[in-house]
């Protein structure tokens, strides 16, 4: 465990420790870091002026960002980008500890929210707002809402980039036909369904329990179709016991009244989401529905066989709830991804850097995420939606992301990295119906907050 | 040490260093290994000890707390939760792995052919590295797409890593799985260090195989077992790998040990004050443990060790 804690050892304290507490991995930097403080790594650039920059592993997207990086190392002879590529659970926490340690990348890729505040906090990300100021047309590119959880206290720290991820719910046509039933309207509907789908000896829904914040999608849309945006925006807000808000608690209650019912495919606690399983799960028939991010459309389309360009994928915004109060068009999930800068890379890194990211904010940019079937966070890109072969999908996921009401940032993503973690745990433990919606509330209550 | 003093009888017969510069040579030889040892354990142990006293989010400003942090973790029932689940995960592949590898390393420490080729193939897992095993198995288990849905086994397609006894009993097998084969080379060692004597003079007695091993090999191990014992006992404390690629401590917590406890917390919580308080409550366990197995070997007559016997 010593290991594990060796970058702990910080600030105060880091000239005299830095260098001793840095164990194997780093052990052959030993001599090369009492000297010159901390420097991100410039490696492989073969004396050229090099950014780095780490992005996720995960196709289609995976094949477009590195596509970008290719294309400006190209374009700019002078300068190099390197990438260095993670599996997402694992470069959520490399990251956290790289830029604690002093070894961020020049770029951080992120999320937004709640994680990209505790950075700015530490003042480990720069300020972009100037730079936008004096770039107004890249500024004016982009999709307002793609903004908002890059922008912390009024200041732009994270650039929208890649992608506009809403959450849908994907449904398995071939199924739904062979059941003979039709796609819900609505959560009664939802709940009809369940016993029908387990009769045919079909998973109502698959479910990647054992990744946790894929359960969380569904408390995200449970909560906002029962109680409205309001009731997660006063935990947002840090309001005493907004967990326990009776509208929460209900929403809570739904949830568990599913795994009850065996809506869940069997095993779900089982299943990982970085291993696609889930998505197996719908494309094999094993399953009818998924509630799940749209990203996953394009991994369905390469892995599924005909299935997505047979026609047999249905989708849809999740239903409302009778009675509930949120507007049927809100939405969740990642308005974009992020790219910061790290404010400890050298000025001519950052140079690089900026332009790194001018030359995401184009055309070739937009089309290469609408040809894996994605919605870029551009403006203008109508025309080009319409010509993609995955038009239809393209054309759902552009009007929930423009009509929408409300679009929820991940909860995760949204709190703090402490706060976080407590709910993803308590999510694990309320689908394993170890606690009650009570306790659940009761525990996030203690976190509002932190 | 024992080494040091087994080479002992050997000096006499080389008179080119005389025993007093021996002696004088022989502290210095310890310092590269004390230097490593200073640097890479004692060091970050002083500063993990350290920053159990702050509070620090992994990323900002070190801020000193004082006992803010272990207030926090002693009164976190999750403390005690995850230090019953690291005793079971311990006690349980304590209790799989040492009569299994006293079997098997009784088996391999005969010198017939087939037992050697047998070795070799038993090796096998402790080539792996832990996060492939557990990639591997985590795919075997799934309940759709795994062994048992492929095979048509109704048995074996269960919720192994969504059920928590289920999911124990999975780690229990894995960590078994892997590390049998390494306690097991340790017993063929010690067994192939019984005299043969002892074993001539039980056949001239008439006592059979299962006899011989009851009251030869078995009380001639007492040592080997306490190595062995030790190193599962104290290794099972920082147990991380297996388990955090595994389950991640799920289902809900069933599955999360100390070790993984700590990294939550630290990484992924980013409170590295309370994770550095229980590292350090891991390192005292660790140590306990392993002071209170040595109390355990020391304490009857050494004489019947075979190390000093034979």
């Amino acid at each position: 465990m010593i290991t594990e804690l060796r970058v702990e050892i910080r600030t105060t304290t880091r000239r005299t420790f830095l260098g001793l507490s840095l164990t194997l991995p780093l052990g052959a930097a030993l001599t090369a870091c009492g000297s010159d403080g901390p420097s991100p790594s410039s490696g492989g650039g073969g004396g050229k002026p090099t950014a780095t920059i780490w992005y996720l592993t995960g196709q289609p997207a995976e094949g477009v960002r590195k596509a970008s990086v290719e294309r400006f190392n190209k374009a700019n002879p002078d300068a190099a980008v390197k990438v260095t590529l993670f599996e997402n659970d694992a470069y959520k926490t490399k990251i956290k500890t790289a830029i604690g340690a002093g070894q961020a990348p020049t770029l951080i890729f992120g999320w937004g929210g709640g994680t990209l505040r505790s950075y700015v906090q530490a003042g480990q990300v720069d300020d972009l707002t100037p730079w936008l100021d004096e770039n107004p047309q890249l500024k004016d590119r982009l999709l307002e809402s793609t903004f908002s959880a890059g922008v912390i206290d009024g200041k732009v720290y994270g650039l929208p980039t890649d992608r506009i991820q809403p959450i849908v719910l994907f449904y398995n046509k071939r199924v739904f036909d062979k059941v003979g039933v039709e796609p819900p309207q609505t959560w009664g509907d939802v709940l009809d369904l369940v016993p029908k789908f387990n009769a045919a000896g079909v998973a109502p829904f698959s479910l990647a329990g054992q990744s946790r914040w894929t359960n969380m999608m569904w408390l995200e849309f449970l909560f906002d179709r029962i109680g409205g945006p309001e009731v997660f925006q006063a935990v947002y807000d840090g309001e005493k016991n907004a967990w326990s808000h009776p509208d929460a608690i209900k929403a809570l209650t739904e949830v568990q009244k599913l795994v009850k019912m065996n809506a869940f495919v069997k095993g779900f606690s089982s299943i990982v989401a970085d291993q696609d399983a889930d998505q197996a799960l719908l494309f094999t028939d094993k399953a009818a529905m998924m509630l799940h991010g749209s990203w996953t459309y394009g991994s369905m389309k390469n892995n599924g066989g005909d299935f997505v360009t047979g026609g047999h994928l249905g989708y849809m915004n999740f239903p409302p709830v009778d009675g509930g109060k949120g507007d049927p068009s809100n939405t969740f999930g990642n308005p974009a991804q992020y790219l910061s800068i790290y404010s400890k890379a050298t000025p001519e890194q950052k140079e690089i850097a900026k332009r790194y990211l001018a030359s995401l904010v184009t055309d070739e940019e937009a089309k290469a995420w609408i040809d894996v079937g994605s919605l870029p966070v551009l403006k203008g890109t109508e025309s080009l939606l319409s010509q993609s072969p995955d038009a239809d999908f393209l054309k759902f996921t552009y009007d929930i992301a423009n009509n929408a009401k409300h679009f929820g940032q991940s909860w995760d993503q949204a709190l703090s990295p402490t706060a976080a973690e407590v709910l993803l745990d308590n999510i694990s433990k309320l689908f394993q119906l170890s606690i009650s919606p009570q306790q659940f509330a009761e525990n996030m209550n203690q976190v509002i907050g932190k | 040490m024992t080494a040091i003093a087994s080479g002992a009888p050997g000096r006499t017969g080389r008179r080119a260093v005389a025993p007093d510069t021996r002696d004088r040579v022989l502290p210095w030889l310890a310092l590269p290994a004390l230097l490593f040892f200073v640097v890479f354990g004692v060091v970050p142990l002083v500063g993990v000890l350290a920053l159990s006293f702050t509070t620090w989010d992994g990323i900002g400003d070190i801020t000193f707390t004082g006992p803010a942090s272990w207030r926090e973790v002693l009164a976190d029932p999750q403390l005690l939760h995850g230090l019953w689940v690291t005793f079971q995960v311990m006690a349980l592949s304590w209790l799989v792995q040492t009569p299994a590898s006293i079997l098997l390393g009784t088996f391999l420490a005969g010198h017939q052919r087939y037992r050697a080729v047998l070795a070799v193939i038993f090796f096998i897992p402790l080539l792996l590295s832990s996060a492939a095993i557990a990639v591997a198995y985590q795919a075997l288990l799934d309940p759709n797409f795994g062994l048992g849905a492929g095979l048509g086994v109704d048995l074996l397609v269960q919720d192994w890593l969504g059920e928590p006894h289920l999911a124990m009993g999975v780690i229990v097998f894995i960590v078994s799985w892997q590390f049998i084969p390494f306690h097991a080379l340790i017993y063929q060692g010690g067994v192939r260090q019984i005299p043969r004597s002892m074993y001539e003079a039980a056949q001239l007695d008439g006592a059979g195989r299962v006899r011989q091993f009851f009251s030869i090999t078995l009380p001639q191990l007492k040592y080997t077992i306490i190595t062995s014992s030790t190193l599962m006992v104290v290794g099972s404390v920082t147990f991380f790998d297996l388990i955090f690629v595994l389950t991640q401590g799920g289902p809900g917590d069933a599955t999360r040990v100390l070790a993984l406890d700590m990294y939550k917390r630290g990484f992924q919580a980013n409170l590295m004050g309370p994770a550095s308080a229980i590292a350090v409550i891991i390192v005292l366990t660790g140590l306990g443990l392993a002071l209170l197995l040595r109390r355990i070997g020391g304490a009857s007559n050494p004489a019947a060790s075979q190390l000093d016997g034979a």
